[in-house]
């Protein structure tokens, strides 16, 4: 066993001999055992080469990454900025005093000016607050639809892909039919009838419109991993299906999904405030950089700053979940290695 | 050949149903297109009932949908509700957005092509990087703020062209909407390219061109760049569909009247018919370029033989 470590990864790395052990004495002994010794001794060299590392576990696809992205300026900037967008849509009022209703019209398109520096909008409100105040939405409607797709997408395409047969060819069907309608339509369409005035309808046709991108994902790498030694060995074990699903095939499948989702998050953001600036995605009172945008643009040529400072934060935004996803994607992928 | 391609038109049929079925049941919940006729009073019931009839709206909605498709078939896309048949928009409005999709796809063909393979090939150098973060920003920015910024800029500001499309919307005129429309997608074909040439580049044939003598440029344009653009001719086809759909906040920003202005209003006024006969059209614009895709791929890989 390896050198002297700290308590746990001596408890993995044992754990998976045994694993090792338990699946060679199925197979044919000699060959087996001479991969089980391989292993073990391929993990004392990994041990050993970095012993003096903060977090020697057994180093799996997700510490390694974890390892790469530590080391990533692109990742450690998005993941600040994120961070930051996170904290002012929980609590806005931490960086902006100001009510982002209260408005004033003798100011309307004012510029900058002590106190206010992002200026006065077309109905005078607080450009400053309303930016502050307009991260709560893009970031929730971000977050849930994101959450709700990959959710959706990845049991629907992870099932499929796993059993294959009739439900695989069906969903692959449904999957054709969603991708051959544009978003940007289906979103007009739907959620023209819509009177409320929350964000859960926006959140509800980004799920139903965007599952389908990610089971086509989710069912691709699950039919990749599935058909890994290991996998095989777990059901020549009699391993049950929800054991292989859990156990084997997620864990090995998930990264791809992952990486997706992540990028299609910024795609959701600004999806939002494109639909709001069509005029069906949440309308005023609601505080949205798209709203912003929106009605700053028919007087663009006199307050160009009520148009930027919304548009920058949004694409600053975006930016930040797409360069996290890619990020991400160059510390999973192994290929780049 | 003849027998994938008709394999290929077979498998069309359903996502086609699936997809103008879907896009049917859609604007069906989109509300009493009756209501929208009376403008904003309430409606006469006895007049709502006989507009209800004349319109075939009282019979369930599967019949609805099989009358309307076995009328598609026949050429008849029905009439919007203020008298103008639908075809007669059509006619107005695809050549528009067909005007703008190509002036869209040239750019990703000829800046995104030529980017990638610029960057694919340079690796890691300042060029590279450069254009990796430009594209980045790109992705990152909403088409509509692109569109609205590029307006103001070049439109308003410098003068350069004019802020709105006139009615003819002719080529010079949609070369910056067309910009604005490729952009991002223009941003993906670069970074698809890219990654594509520089892991073509690595190959075995292309270190064999280089060894037997062949000049540079040669070796670029017939060995790496055939065998790297797989992913992006797929890409690119794939995304007409996309684009023509997609104009919608183009067209709006910089008021070309084409499909995605039809669909607008159709979808403000409610004006189901319009909506759904031009859906039913992108639908299979989308389906055809999938299909020319894929018969490309022979094209450009002689491996791929279809039996």
């Amino acid at each position: 066993m390896p050198e002297p470590q700290s308590g746990e990864p001596h408890v993995s790395g044992g754990q998976r001999a045994t694993e090792n052990g338990a699946i060679a004495a199925t197979g044919l002994d000699g060959t087996m055992d001479l991969a089980t010794t391989e292993g073990e001794t391929l993990e004392k060299g990994l041990g050993n080469s970095d012993a003096g590392g903060p977090a020697d576990k057994a180093r799996s696809l997700w510490s390694d990454a974890w390892r790469d992205l530590r080391r990533n300026p692109v990742f450690i900037i998005s993941a600040l900025v994120i961070l930051f967008l996170v904290v002012i849509s929980l609590w806005p009022s931490l960086i902006a005093s100001g009510n982002p209703l209260k408005c004033d019209l003798s100011k309307a398109q004012e510029g900058s000016q002590p106190g206010h520096p992002f200026g006065f909008d077309g109905q005078g409100c607080d450009v400053y607050t309303r930016t502050v105040y307009g991260a709560r939405i893009s970031i929730s409607v971000g977050v849930c639809a994101t959450l709700g797709v990959a959710l959706l997408g990845s049991v629907l395409g992870g099932l499929a892909g796993f059993f294959g047969g009739i439900s695989d060819s069906f969903l692959s069907r449904i999957t054709d039919v969603f991708f051959a309608i544009p978003v940007v339509l289906g979103g007009l369409v739907l959620l023209s009838v819509v009177t409320s005035n929350s964000v859960w309808p926006v959140i509800g046709f980004m799920v139903l419109l965007g599952w389908p991108q990610i089971s086509r994902i989710a069912r691709g790498s699950v039919i990749t991993a599935k058909q890994n030694d290991y996998v095989q060995a777990a059901r020549a074990l009699g391993a049950s299906n929800s054991r292989m699903l859990l156990r084997h095939i997620t864990p090995n499948a998930v990264a791809p999904v992952i990486v997706v989702a992540t990028i299609a998050l910024g795609t959701y953001i600004a999806l939002e405030a494109t639909l709001s600036y069509l005029g069906v995605g949440l309308k005023p009172p609601s505080v949205s950089w798209g709203i912003d945008i929106s009605a700053a643009s028919p007087y663009i040529r006199n307050a160009p700053h009520a148009l930027l400072w919304p548009s920058g934060a949004l694409a600053i935004t975006v930016l930040a979940f797409i360069m996290l996803g890619d990020a991400v994607r160059d510390a999973l992928d192994p290929k780049l290695r | 050949m003849g027998r994938y391609v008709i394999r290929r038109l077979l498998q069309m049929i359903p996502v086609f149903v699936g997809a103008t079925l879907l896009i049917f049941l859609m604007v069906n919940v989109m509300g009493d297109p009756i209501a929208g006729l009376c403008g904003d009073r309430e409606c006469d019931p006895a007049t709502a009932a006989q507009l209800r009839r004349e319109f075939g709206l009282d019979k369930p909605v599967w019949q609805q949908y099989l009358t309307y498709m076995g009328n598609v078939f026949t050429g008849d896309f029905g009439t919007a509700f203020n008298g103008q048949e639908v075809t007669e928009l059509m006619a107005s409005a695809f050549p528009v957005t067909i005007r703008l999709t190509i002036v869209a796809i040239l750019f990703e063909i000829v800046i995104g092509i030529t980017l990638g393979v610029v960057t694919g090939l340079r690796r890691g150098r300042p060029v590279d990087t450069g254009v990796l973060l430009t594209t980045l920003v790109v992705i990152s920015v909403p088409t509509f703020v692109t569109g609205l910024l590029l307006q103001l800029l070049l439109g308003v500001e410098w003068g350069w062209i004019s802020p709105s499309v006139s009615s003819d919307a002719p080529f010079d005129e949609l070369i910056v909407p067309g910009l604005v429309l490729a952009s991002v997608s223009l941003a993906y074909v670069t970074r698809l390219t890219r990654t594509s040439i520089a892991e073509n580049a690595r190959g075995d044939y292309v270190r064999t061109a280089v060894a037997k003598g062949l000049p540079r440029h040669r070796v670029i344009r017939k060995h790496l760049l055939r065998n790297s653009l797989i992913p992006v001719v797929t890409f690119i086809g794939t995304d007409i569909g996309a684009l023509m759909g997609g104009a919608i906040v183009t067209e709006r920003i910089f008021n070309i009247h084409g499909v995605g202005y039809q669909l607008y209003q159709g979808i403000l006024r409610q004006n189901t018919q319009t909506v759904v006969g031009f859906v039913t059209v992108l639908v299979l614009v989308f389906l055809a370029a999938n299909l020319l895709v894929d018969l490309l791929y022979a094209v450009l890989d002689p491996r791929i033989r279809y039996a």
